[in-house]
């Protein structure tokens, strides 16, 4: 078994670290909800990545096919998604909420103010 | 030649994420991150995914970057330098992290490989037995709706508790009268207009199709739910937000999500009342693949309801919120708020 069988896998791993370097090295809130939804696609990939074999189809039977990559995956993902976006409105409604209280997205500014008080 | 493609749109992925955390400037940033779904929606293609494939391109390249801009109109559109704190934290955080992660995938089994685990378990049972016992092609329909009905009505829960926090924190409150800023260009681009009229029934029509198709296409309740909630959500983006207010009067959008669920859950309730267990088809009708069309059909109006209702609800609701005052208003960061005005006012073009 050699490396590269899994660069799907590394490549994914990659972008999670990018997703995760935004969201602890930025100060802004709205970055921090990208890098989370960078970080949430990345987990997607290797979750469907996993499903897949090789010279395997769409699991949608028909006479034509044999092998068919692993539907349980999907299922996974494809709710998991609707559910990303339904709690990252969820994030951005705190980020708005957040604006509205401090007058600033930026953390250290909100912390700032924190602090004053 | 699958393998090429595959790492080229992983590439294209690293390069879209990179410029995200680099962008200082939110509207590109959002742009790209548009990009980046709709890439991989392409990747989940190539990987045998399509159901997958559509949930992302509609919920990431469309609902999620709309949210993102939403979003943006009533914060700012410029982030702040980073204030001069050391970076090697971080750093070492991710780097330490991917290393790890790394050498642990050292144990998976090879990519594709028929004989992982993963495959070995109910995978093979869904894909031999689900033309059988259920009765449609689209194995992760079955799945989705049929063998793991308990998960599924679990998600559409989440997704109805989410609009129920969006609605929570901030709120339903119409705009207070007076406060509207006058914006600059009223009436949005005729071309647009032109294209939204042919393009909006289309989109309607193909959400209807991959709700009703669902069984032996890619398809199902999420899908069409997003790409029903998009068209809409196009239609207000060109033609402004009372309007498209209209096609759906608020009483009725409110109480869409918790209908969806209770027919959900209504479903799992005539079957324990026709003497099966909950959500077990097989007791709505007496041949038993009649049975699963008819629970699988009625579950998956009931998700598409809830999922069509709450991503409408969540754009209105942002973009209702951000009507009601400018977003130069407040103190803290005034820096090039003022002319994210103009790029953004196309959320809510066409009300003045």
């Amino acid at each position: 078994m050699s490396f590269f069988e899994h660069y799907n896998y590394h490549l994914a791993i990659v972008l999670a670290m990018i997703g995760l370097y935004t969201m602890i090295s930025r100060t802004n809130l709205v970055k921090k909800v990208a890098g989370l939804n960078i970080f949430q696609v990345s987990v997607f990939i290797l979750f469907i990545s996993l499903g897949v074999i090789e010279d395997g189809t769409v699991p949608i039977l028909s006479p034509d096919h044999e092998v068919y990559s692993n539907p349980l995956p999907h299922v996974l993902i494809l709710t998991a998604i609707v559910v990303g976006v339904a709690t990252t409105a969820v994030a951005l409604a705190l980020v708005v909420r957040i604006r509205e209280a401090y007058g600033t997205v930026e953390e250290d500014r909100v912390h700032e103010q924190d602090d004053a008080l | 030649m699958d393998t090429v493609v595959d790492i080229l749109l992983l590439a294209f992925l690293a390069i879209c994420a990179i410029s995200i955390l680099r962008l200082r400037d939110l509207f590109a940033m959002t742009m790209m991150f548009g990009l980046f779904s709709l890439i991989s929606a392409g990747l989940f293609t190539t990987m045998d995914a399509p159901d997958v494939a559509f949930t992302e391109a509609a919920v990431g390249a469309g609902i999620s970057t709309i949210l993102i801009l939403a979003t943006l109109a009533q914060t700012s559109r410029r982030e702040q330098a980073t204030p001069a704190r050391s970076k090697l934290v971080p750093l070492a955080v991710v780097w330490v992290t991917g290393a790890v992660l790394i050498y642990g995938t050292a144990d998976l089994p090879a990519f594709g490989d028929p004989d992982a685990p993963v495959h070995n378990h109910v995978g093979p049972h869904y894909i031999q037995e689900s033309g059988k016992e259920i009765g449609i092609p689209n194995v992760v329909a079955s799945v989705l709706a049929s063998y793991r009905g308990y998960d599924t009505l679990g998600e559409v829960v989440v997704v109805f508790a989410a609009v129920v926090g969006v609605m929570s924190l901030l709120g339903l409150r119409r705009r207070p009268p007076g406060l509207r800023p006058a914006r600059g260009k009223p009436d949005p681009n005729d071309v647009l207009k032109v294209i939204a009229t042919m393009v909006v029934p289309v989109i309607l029509l193909f959400a209807l199709y991959v709700q009703f198709h669902g069984e032996y296409s890619p398809g199902g309740g999420f899908q069409a739910g997003v790409i029903f909630a998009a068209a809409i959500i196009l239609y207000a983006l060109v033609f402004g937000l009372d309007k498209a207010r209209q096609v759906i009067p608020p009483k009725v959008l409110n109480r869409l999500p918790a209908a969806g669920v209770l027919i959900y859950g209504g479903v799992g309730v005539v079957t324990l009342l026709l003497g099966g267990n909950f959500l077990e088809y097989y007791a709505l009708a007496e041949d038993a693949k009649t049975a699963q069309h008819m629970g699988i059909l009625f579950i998956e109006i009931g998700v598409g309801v809830t999922v069509a209702s709450v991503m409408l609800l969540i754009y209105f609701i942002f973009s209702e919120r951000g009507r009601g005052k400018r977003p130069d208003e407040g103190n803290g960061d005034g820096d090039g708020d003022g002319d994210g005005d103009g790029a953004l006012s196309r959320d809510e073009g066409g009300t003045a």
